[in-house]
């Protein structure tokens, strides 16, 4: 896999390292008739980060995802992705780019097998069939599926399923995926496979978002944090300081707990 | 927010309870939300039910009121059991819940949706009387009545739904979320309107709140649910000095 960001290397002179971005969200703002789902929201991700996004229900979280991934059109704003805008694309066009994702609701096409569900996914990238197959064995070895290869999708559990969602979002070779929701419905036990396994996915040379709820979860995964509230963001930084935040502990907890 | 004004306790800790849940786990499919809940609110009292997104919360709301059957465990209301009754055989009972995210008729009247709240036998016959009650404790309700439901502010159909839900003339009210994407000042009023309900209509409260400090502002006791288990349940105050409630909301 490409992992080598084409980055120019230039430094900008104020120390921001404009160019090395991978992801550049800026001034986003998607509403929902008189609901703002989106306010303002800017941030970049770059190449080797794994950002989590946090925040309360309703926060913005997952419209962020669709705004990214082409689901939808931001009402105002960009989104540049390695120097080019992806404004205006439809998803497979993003997703070809190199943004995969995978959903909170999973989507798994249930009466494929769970090789074929993937093999779907690494078509995007060939158009040989046992090419496909390949990356698809590839991709389910380093999720832990590989023994679930010949089962049908909706054979598997939901920790299962969400290993499946990931594996057929790699087979896509995104140099950055975001992860909607990980470990929800999840039994505990399976959690620490799971957050192991988001370590593998960044060791092979991919960048990740990760929407998360459980915050010891993203507390031992992320190497930042973006805290949205009511639709704006509210905090962004390492994980340590985030949740140490003035503005994301009154949203959580309330003033009494600053 | 004031955090400390918790109002004086209108339920004494020996009042009977209204509500009884014992052991219950609820799954969709294998996608298991609640392992072994256990938490009971007494007549009168007013309840939160905290914890992070994915915690459990409206699924246990959900299962209270008959949408989602448990896979284990028992639900007493008023020292009987209801897990097995359909939901609307609940309602009859005295047992309402006004859904996340409010969940109006958006194309009817204010009223219209209102009335769709009485539409039970035990309700119905009442509803002139429970309309009138609902609009002297909404008068915004009563000024907008023949307004399109989708025409209203965010807070304004929060209160139709409450409103709804008090039209079924319940002794139990379930509210989930009832603040979700509400700016501060409108949430202030949505709560006010929560205390109302149980000081002047004597309504038993069960409610869903993200915010820590807005929900012990208003309840007598809360529970936290983390990751679809019940982690503690207390008093406001006993909540509120719980080490764990950082470790559980900030991973801290």
């Amino acid at each position: 896999m490409d992992t080598g960001v084409d980055h120019p290397g230039r430094q900008a002179r104020d120390g921001v390292a404009g160019t090395s971005s991978l992801l550049e969200v800026r001034d986003v703002t998607k509403r929902f008739g008189g609901l703002v789902a989106n306010q303002a929201i800017s941030f970049d991700v770059a190449p080797g980060e794994i950002v989590g996004v946090i925040g309360p229900n309703g926060a913005g979280k997952s419209t962020l995802f669709d705004v990214v991934t082409g689901f939808y059109r931001p009402d105002v704003g960009d989104i540049r992705f390695a120097g080019e805008t992806l404004t205006g694309l439809r998803p497979d066009q993003i997703n070809r780019r190199g943004i995969g994702r995978t959903f909170q609701k999973l989507r798994p096409f249930n009466g494929m097998t769970v090789r074929e569900n993937v093999t779907v996914g690494a078509l995007l990238r060939t158009a040989s069939v046992s090419a496909a197959r390949g990356e698809a064995d590839r991709c389910l070895a380093l999720v832990g599926l590989s023994d679930k290869a010949r089962a049908f999708a909706r054979e598997l559990s939901t920790g299962q399923r969400k290993r499946l969602e990931m594996a057929r979002a790699m087979a896509t070779r995104p140099r950055l995926l975001m992860l909607d929701e990980v470990t929800g419905g999840v039994d505990q036990r399976s959690i620490p496979d799971l957050v192991a396994l988001i370590g593998r996915l960044r060791d092979e040379g991919v960048t990740l978002i990760v929407i998360e709820h459980n915050m010891r979860v993203i507390m031992s995964v992320a190497t930042r944090i973006i805290a949205l509230h009511l639709g704006e963001k509210i905090a962004d930084g390492p994980p340590t300081e985030v949740v140490r935040d003035r503005r994301l502990v009154e949203a959580y907890l309330g003033a009494s707990y600053l | 927010m004031t955090a400390g004004s918790s109002r004086p306790t209108l339920a004494p800790p020996t009042s009977r309870p209204v509500l009884k849940v014992e052991r219950l786990a609820v799954a969709y499919g294998d996608f298991q939300v609640l392992w072994d809940v256990s938490l009971e609110v007494r007549q009168g009292e007013i309840v939160a039910l905290l914890g992070p997104n994915g915690a459990g919360k409206s699924t246990l709301l959900n299962s209270v009121s008959g949408l989602i059957g448990p896979r284990s465990g028992r639900i007493e209301f008023d020292g009987r059991r209801i897990d097995g009754l359909k939901a609307h055989a609940r309602v009859a009972l005295g047992l309402a819940h006004v859904l996340e995210r409010r969940r109006l008729f958006p194309r009817l009247t204010v009223r219209q949706n209102l009335l769709l709240g009485a539409y039970h036998a035990a309700a119905k016959p009442h509803r002139a009387e429970s309309l009138a009650r609902v609009e002297a404790l909404f008068p915004r309700l009563r000024e907008r009545r023949n307004q399109a439901a989708h025409t209203l502010s965010g807070g304004e159909q929060q209160m139709v739904a409450i409103a709804r839900g008090l039209m079924a003339r319940p002794r139990l009210l379930l509210v989930d979320e009832p603040t979700l994407g509400l700016a501060p000042r409108v949430v202030t009023d949505i709560l006010d309107v929560l205390r109302r309900i149980n000081g002047e209509q004597g309504v038993t409260l069960l409610f869903i709140e993200q915010n820590l400090d807005l929900a012990l502002s208003v309840a007598d006791r809360a529970y936290i649910l983390e990751s679809g288990h019940l982690l503690l349940g207390g008093t406001a105050d006993e909540v509120r000095a719980s080490a764990e409630v950082r470790r559980v909301f900030l991973g801290l």
